[in-house]
């Protein structure tokens, strides 16, 4: 008896395992000959995709670094506070300049779009400056902190401040030389498609890092002022 | 083709763009990417300059007594700056990359506020629970 039931039931799983797959490749074939047929504007490559995903995952060490500071950023081992060392000044020059910088390099993209080399090339110059500034700015903050002995080794909350700061500044250097990088390959080869593409990524790189700055500068720098 | 297309029969096309990208217009170096235009990163600039100058206005001025209001409203137009800069600069919308920029964007968010919330719960409970200036009897000591 039980042969049997085991018979029955293999069979008819079989059967319908069978159909079911047949079922399956009739239905794969229906909506994807509609889906790509339709499809008005496929990309023609994943670079910008692939390109977010890596922003994606920098995103993620931001937050490790953002998480920390907020455990640590209150640890000052007797030592100097934000409100003490943190100068607000400075810091709205540095945020205006970042963001004057976004806007730039989007003119940049604009003047891209137009086909419009010579003035593509100006303001990613601009950009480029404006990226600079903020570079030297921080240093110059940096190297004031650490002659006034309030150096990485001081306390949890300088170790923090120094890492977050530090990477953000890191990226932001990395982008000018991005940057510089690519004005070369405009004025060798022009606004080709592989020159746009690469503008492009540096595009989401350069607003990425902008926005990474309005959490350093609100929960670093502004919230660390706070008692 | 140079200069921005203003695309003739772009219906049901899934643009939301006010220049549509012909679709023969690959001469024009086509990735995909969004159209960005003037006045998109124009008012995307005015919007963060304001977003960003009440922020610093708030703490240097000492605008609020109290520090926790202050610092609950940083955050929020922190937040509110962060969509802006998303949506203006890095023309995130639903359509882009067929919705994968937005589901790797949402799943990321979702990570980063499991680490932020979760470091700071686990954190904040180690020390109250193990700092000894913390603990009630120490501070009630005379």
């Amino acid at each position: 008896m039980s042969e049997i039931v085991e018979f029955v039931r293999s069979g008819s799983g079989a059967t319908v395992h069978h159909i079911g797959r047949a079922d399956r490749v009739a239905a794969a074939a229906v909506p994807s000959s509609r889906y790509y047929l339709t499809e008005e504007h496929h990309p023609e490559n994943g670079t910008l995709l692939g390109f977010w995903l890596y922003l994606m995952s920098d995103c993620l060490v931001f937050a490790c670094l953002f998480a920390m500071y907020a455990v640590l950023g209150r640890s000052y081992a007797g030592g100097p506070t934000g409100a003490e060392l943190f100068d607000l000044p400075l810091v709205a020059i540095n945020t205006s300049l970042l963001l004057l910088s976004s806007i730039t390099y989007g003119f940049a993209m604009i003047e891209m779009q137009n086909n419009r080399l010579g003035r593509t090339w100006a303001w990613l110059v601009v950009t480029g400056l404006f990226g600079a500034g903020f570079i030297w700015i921080e240093l110059h903050e940096f190297a004031h902190l650490i002659h006034d002995g309030a150096g990485p080794q001081r306390s949890a909350f300088l170790s923090s401040f120094f890492t977050l700061v530090g990477t953000h500044g890191l990226h932001v250097t990395f982008g000018i030389v991005w940057l510089v990088t690519l004005l070369v390959q405009l004025s060798q080869h022009g606004l080709t498609a592989a020159n746009r593409r690469r503008l492009m990524c540096l595009s989401m790189f350069w607003h990425f890092l902008d926005v990474v700055w309005i959490g350093v500068f609100t929960f670093v720098y502004l919230m660390g002022v706070l008692p | 083709m140079s200069g921005p297309v203003a695309h003739v029969g772009s219906q049901g096309h899934g643009h939301d763009q006010e220049h549509g990208h012909g679709h023969g217009d690959h001469g024009h170096g086509d990735t995909g990417a969004p159209h960005a235009t003037r006045q998109g990163y124009v008012v995307g600039f005015v919007l963060s300059v304001i977003l960003t100058a009440i922020p610093f206005w708030l703490v240097m001025g000492k605008v609020l007594d109290r520090p926790g209001v202050t610092g609950a409203l940083l955050l929020g137009l922190a937040a509110v700056q962060i969509v802006v800069h998303m949506v203006y600069f890095l023309h995130m919308n639903a359509k882009s990359e067929g919705g994968w920029s937005l589901l790797a964007l949402i799943f990321t968010v979702v990570l980063v506020v499991i680490a932020l919330s979760g470091s700071l719960w686990v954190m904040v409970h180690l020390n109250e629970n193990m700092m000894p200036s913390h603990m009630p009897d120490m501070r009630n000591m005379p």
